[in-house]
């Protein structure tokens, strides 16, 4: 080969060296890209407290990830904006993610009203949507790449009040009559739309079927209606603020009936359920955790253990039993589905997350076609024993009865409502 | 549904208890909006700062809330006559005061709501003294204790109000400043300084009234917002300026939502309510009790 060849040959070999160094060097920068994971979390407003301790359960996710080396060998980073469980700043959240901040992710905030707005978004783009405590949010949408974390099942409106239902019919005599009252806002009307299904179902009589704003401020002539239809169980499907006035209103009119409570958002929480103390004695009202069944989770107690020293100094939830360990299960089937796809290719994401199942600190995930839990895991409870509004006593067994489901009970509900408030 | 004697007399008196703190929370924006002519809507604001103090003593250690509030209204006062200096310094004495004075209060009421959740966090609270659980029964009417203790305090502060306001100097000043302005200067009194006065006295009973409306619900602090509302529809409906008027309007209103919830379902509530409000002004424009 000529000299001059040889000199050409060797000058492209040396380009083609240089490109090739520059792209693994491009590379390897962009390994050290952080993968941006973009949601709108109700940090103020009525849900505020409950989106913060759902936040920080997420960050502890995010730290324990990013201990581990990250996710695709980057490091997790988050950015998040305030919806102020306003739903109508949902839509200008995620769109403000997708198109200005570019995030990687989304996931949702925390509740059916806020996660609502986001689905049409999500459809548009096709993106895998986890997301945090909807009740039967696809059921309108029927979008197939979207996942929630509540275990409410595949029919979350049936499955969330399912354990009420059951108990109250399995009392002697089978109670003939139900009244059910909720919030105007998109939880509790589809609460009250399983209610509705379950009383037809057991031939239940509904002889009070109303909803009231959720800034009423005096719940006292909702529950003295109510009492007036003479129920024999009353489902009530409220958010913090009305759960508080609903139960002080029954206990205040004397609410006689059999069976009272189902669907309270509040209880959950340890500030509401402090500062309700004994007045919830006799509620029935559903869980996803209690102290009763530390031996059925034991991950649970890690969990647990880390999130209440940091929700010590954020000032929320000092007991996270409800919400946080599900936000950070949220986070880790997103984790699980990323690291075995090996990309962040939505499809895959979504496909891989409908054909396995997970493993993550509330027990094992499996998901149904339409993206919840394949099957219901809502626990319905009964409060007894509660004395003063002392939060430390709710942090051990002996103040709950489960009565729902089956695996996990403890007792039988004690019946009527009005005569076993203590 | 059947009208039965319990379900009527309990309704009656379920509105007439509501309507005794809509009054404690309406009477200070009757005092700067409808007096005064200070669009003030920031006022939820700092009633939800009046419930915050009496909570974190309440919380601490242990006293009555109400009693803390009222305790504390001074320091309300002096708040409020500080902020009236900036508005009117910065707006109202530039002629600035409609659109930017509303601008400033809105700022205000954002403002004190980021401050509380900074120092509080985002939880509900709530309050407890030993009348909060209690209800006392007469025959077949309820009278929760959480309600009345603030429906008499709300009711001794109306009056109050209005005793003063008609029997004293200070107060037919207050009531002058609306009418005229000139007439005042003429007899020798300073308007700016009336004016500061009664706005003070306005914001002194939005700390009373945040003690009240703790002691009935819990609370967190973008709370407020949701009250503009009800306070300016109270204060119209009664008729602008007028005490007595705030507290028709608001026994009115809390009969309407009470009778609403109890006879035709909760939801209709706000829609009963307002729609009074309107058919007020359609067929009597000053409220009830306005001039």
């Amino acid at each position: 080969m000529p000299v001059r060849a040889r000199g050409v040959l060797g000058i492209m070999a040396r380009a083609l060296g240089a490109i090739l160094t520059g792209l693994i060097l491009a590379g390897a920068a962009f390994a050290q890209q952080p993968l941006r994971i973009g949601f709108g979390m109700s940090l103020t407003g009525p849900l505020g407290g409950n989106g913060t301790a759902a936040l920080i359960a997420m960050e502890l996710w995010r730290d324990d990830v990013n201990a581990k080396g990250g996710l695709l060998g980057r490091k997790v980073e988050f950015l998040y904006y305030d919806d102020q469980t306003n739903p109508a700043t949902v839509p200008g959240i995620y769109s403000k993610l997708l198109d200005v901040d570019k995030v990687d992710l989304v996931v949702s905030g925390y509740g059916t009203n806020v996660i609502a707005p986001a689905m049409p978004i999500m459809m548009q783009r096709k993106l895998t949507f986890m997301s945090l405590f909807g009740l039967n949010v696809n059921e309108k949408f029927k979008y197939d790449r979207y996942f929630q974390i509540m275990p409410a099942g595949p029919n979350p409106a049936i499955g969330w009040s399912q354990g009420f239902f059951d108990t109250a019919m399995a009392l002697n005599p089978k109670p003939q009559t139900v009244a059910l009252v909720g919030a105007d806002a998109e939880y509790p009307h589809l609460a009250l739309e399983g209610a509705r299904a379950h009383a037809k179902r057991t031939g239940l009589k509904v002889v009070y079927d109303k909803t009231y704003p959720p800034k009423t401020v005096d719940y006292a002539p909702i529950v003295r209606a109510i009492q007036a239809t003479n129920p024999d169980i009353v489902f009530v499907a409220s958010y913090p603020p009305d759960s508080v006035g609903m139960v002080r209103a029954a206990n205040e009119v004397g609410l006689k009936t059999r069976m009272f409570g189902g669907g309270l958002v509040g209880p959950q929480f340890a500030a509401l359920r402090s500062q309700l103390g004994p007045l919830l004695n006799g509620v029935v009202n559903y869980e996803f955790y209690v102290p009763e069944l530390r031996q059925q989770f034991p991950d649970l107690q890690r969990f647990l253990a880390k999130y209440q020293v940091r929700a010590k100094t954020a000032g929320v939830d000092p007991l996270g039993f409800y919400l946080p360990p599900y936000a950070y299960a949220m986070m880790q089937v997103l984790e699980q589905a990323i690291a075995k796809v090996g990309s962040l290719d939505q499809g895959k994401l979504a496909e891989y997350i409908h054909k396995n199942e997970f493993d993550t600190f509330v027990g094992k995930v499996r998901f149904a076609q339409n993206g919840e839990w394949a099957t219901s895991r809502v626990i319905m409870t009964q409060y007894h024993s509660i004395a003063g509004n002392d939060v430390d006593q709710f942090k051990y067994p002996g103040k709950v009865t489960v009565l729902y489901p089956k695996e996990y009970r403890n007792g039988d509900v004690k019946a009527p409502y009005h005569e076993n408030k203590k | 549904m059947e009208i039965s004697p319990a379900l009527l007399f309990n309704a009656i008196i379920a509105g007439l208890l509501l309507g005794g703190l809509y009054a404690a929370m309406s009477v200070g924006i009757s005092i700067s909006f409808g007096m005064l002519d200070v669009v003030n809507i920031a006022h939820p604001g700092f009633i939800i700062l009046g419930s915050y103090i009496a909570y974190i003593v309440n919380s601490r250690y242990g006293f009555d809330p109400i009693a803390v509030a009222i305790i504390l209204s001074p320091l309300f006062f002096l708040l409020g006559r500080m902020l009236y200096r900036v508005y009117y310094v910065c707006f109202e004495k530039r002629g600035q005061e409609s659109l930017r004075g509303l601008a400033f209060f809105f700022g205000i009421l954002f403002i004190t709501e980021v401050a509380l959740i900074l120092v509080f966090g985002v939880d509900y609270r709530t309050v407890s003294g030993v009348y909060t659980d209690v209800t006392w029964r007469l025959g077949v009417v309820d009278f929760p204790l959480r309600m009345v203790v603030p429906f008499l305090v709300s009711l001794v502060m109306v009056i109050g109000l209005q005793l003063f306001l008609t029997h004293t100097f200070f107060g037919r000043a207050v009531l002058a400043v609306a009418q005229d302005q000139l007439a005042l200067r003429l007899m020798g009194v300073d308007p700016v300084r009336i004016k500061e006065l009664a706005f003070a006295l306005s914001i002194a009973t939005a700390g009373i009234a945040g003690a009240l409306l703790i002691v009935i619900q819990p609370l967190e602090p973008s709370v407020g917002r949701e009250y503009i509302g009800l306070v300016f529809a109270v204060c119209v409906l009664g008729g602008m300026g007028s005490i007595w008027g705030t507290l028709a309007g608001a026994l009115v209103l809390g009969l309407a939502e009470s009778f609403t919830a109890t006879f035709f379902g909760p939801s209709w509530a706000p829609a009963v309510s307002f729609g009074m409000l309107l058919l007020a002004l359609a067929f009597r424009p000053s409220g009830l009790l306005g001039r």
